[in-house]
């Protein structure tokens, strides 16, 4: 039972058209030494189901997104996020715009392999409109309320990145907020982790147990990825790295931004990755501003 | 008694902010950005104790704690609030939020999402229609809005609705809109509520200087008048010392275009 792969070999498991969720929030905890393999594949039309940070603009960018299902995108510091502005400003973007608690709802739904679970979240607003698949479901007690069917985000892959795993697939995630990670790992039919750390075997305290959000019978992969959330932020590993999310944000407005973004810290592979971001041992002392 | 020279307009906009929570006892209150933030702030430190607030990440915090880089302060926890026991409160309705829309219609309804063009091809993308769908379909909400104008207050209704209002042709029979519970609108120019005629928009209060006439201007849709329309009360000392404290690093100076005083200088917009 051993269950580490390369970035390579996660990659090589996704096929064009798959339906990818990603963990994290924004700018926190997301799993982006794959994002960034995903991005030198030759991977396509995928719909991506996110709380969206600058993963979705750069997947947006290089042209793999056939259709985003989000809640908002953004790095939060940087409130707008400049690549996924640009694919829906020119158009080209399918979109599933949803209520964050309706995109938890729908994680959850497909986690327990029901049809949809009913909500008041996104009632009276354009999130039905623009969703016109959408249904209402009335319910067969006496109030009789009328409620938003939200229907199962059923997901091919969910990609993640936590502070700690064993090759069993077992994982920890020692930030204060788990987020909704582990939704994300119950509503796919195949989950893929990088890490920070990788050990062969846990064998932890209780209070470490505790930090064990979802069961390793989820997991079908575990890469070693030191720095693997970076530029976004790890918990207590490392904070986000502003100098570079500015950097990103600004290639947006240069001709060839993107190209000359790829060219940088894209194509060089993540071992220059890593090292063209000053090493781990810079990567390492970043810390998140206190707001 | 303070005098209107004494502090800055985003000063008095941080006590008219606070007013919104006054008296909602023990819920959390989710101020969104600075000046939102330290009027929340605010009203637990003065007149509505029991409110619970975040450290604006993951804990409860038992004093509200000041903004930017905290130099020795050390937050006291009381608990913990992770994002996803926030969206416990939100469907609980135990929580009262002010963000800062970026359009506001007649009904009250609120567009985080996209402005112009077509929905497949907006003019502006903006960040989607995040929580407020669900925000404002089950707890009370209040708006700040630090630029009043005519593209924000728009003619008609929003151009992406994403936290749901006054409008009652957005429902059909049968959904339950009554938890929707909005509160005040706080503006660089005044305070305004929902108590008119089917929840209609009236000016509260207008701040020092300021003209019923020329908020009304700055408006896309007609506003009423409360009957007590007043002054929006400028910032007790008490007040004012409580912000300087909780905002040592002066962030709400960095909220309104040049940091007036509540008085503009003439001429200025």
């Amino acid at each position: 039972m051993n269950k580490q792969l390369s970035l390579s070999q996660v990659v090589s498991r996704l096929a064009d058209g798959m339906t990818v969720g990603i963990g994290g929030w924004g700018p926190r905890r997301k799993p982006m030494a794959i994002v960034r393999e995903i991005l030198r594949s030759d991977l396509k039309d995928l719909t991506i189901v996110a709380y969206g940070g600058p993963e979705v603009g750069m997947l947006c960018a290089a042209g793999k997104v056939k259709k985003l299902i989000f809640g908002f995108v953004t790095m939060d510091a940087l409130p707008l996020e400049p690549y996924f502005r640009k694919a829906r400003e020119s158009g080209g973007l399918e979109v599933m715009e949803l209520d964050e608690g309706m995109f938890e709802w729908g994680l959850r739904a497909a986690g327990m392999r029901l049809p949809f679970l009913p909500t008041r979240c996104g009632l009276g607003t354009d999130v039905v409109r623009r969703n016109p698949g959408l249904q209402m479901i009335t319910s067969p007690y006496p109030d009789g309320e009328v409620l938003l069917a939200m229907p199962a985000l059923k997901l091919d892959v969910a990609l993640l990145h936590v502070d700690v795993a064993d090759k069993l697939g077992n994982t920890l995630i020692t930030a204060a907020d788990p987020l909704f990670d582990h939704l994300f790992a119950r509503a796919a039919d195949a989950c893929y982790v990088s890490t920070e750390r990788l050990e062969d075997k846990f064998a932890l305290s209780g209070d470490e147990a505790r930090l064990n959000y979802f069961e390793r019978y989820l997991v079908k992969g575990v890469v070693h990825a030191p720095g693997g959330a970076h530029p976004t932020y790890c918990g207590k590993n490392y904070g986000w790295d502003m100098d570079h999310l500015k950097k990103y944000n600004a290639s947006a407005t240069e001709e060839g931004g993107w190209d000359k973004y790829c060219e940088e810290f894209i194509r060089c592979g993540e071992e220059q990755y890593i090292a063209r971001n000053g090493g781990m041992e810079r990567i390492g002392k970043l810390r998140t501003p206190i707001f | 008694m303070t005098q209107a020279t004494d502090c800055t307009l985003a000063e008095l906009m941080i006590v008219a902010c606070s007013e919104a929570w006054r008296g909602d006892g023990e819920l959390l209150a989710s101020g969104i950005t600075t000046v939102p933030r330290l009027g929340a702030s605010l009203a637990k430190l003065t007149h509505t104790p029991e409110l619970l607030m975040t450290d604006s990440e993951t804990y409860l915090v038992s004093e509200p704690v000041p903004l930017g880089p905290r130099g020795d302060y050390v937050p006291r926890f009381e608990g913990y609030m992770s994002f996803e026991r926030v969206f416990e409160c939100v469907w609980g309705g135990k929580r009262h939020a002010m963000i800062g829309p970026t359009q506001i219609d007649r009904f009250g309804q609120a567009n985080l999402s996209c402005v112009g063009g077509d929905y497949a091809k907006p003019k502006s993308m903006v960040l989607g229609v995040r929580g407020l769908p669900g925000n404002n379909i089950n707890h009370p909400n209040s708006y700040f809005v630090p630029n009043h104008g005519p593209r924000v207050f728009v003619a008609n209704e929003v151009d992406m609705v994403s936290g749901p209002g006054y409008n009652p042709a957005r429902f059909e029979p049968g959904m339950k809109n009554d938890f929707i519970d909005l509160r005040l609108i706080v503006s660089d120019l005044c305070v305004m509520d929902f108590k008119g005629p089917d929840h209609a928009i009236r000016v509260k209060s207008l701040h020092p200087g300021v003209s019923f006439e020329q908020v009304q201007a700055a408006t896309g849709f007609p506003l009423l008048k409360a009957a007590d329309m007043g002054e929006t009360p400028l910032p007790s000392a008490e007040q004012l010392e409580i912000i300087r404290r909780l905002d040592p690093h002066n962030m709400r100076g960095a909220v309104i275009k040049g940091n007036p005083p509540v008085i503009r200088p003439a001429g200025a917009s």
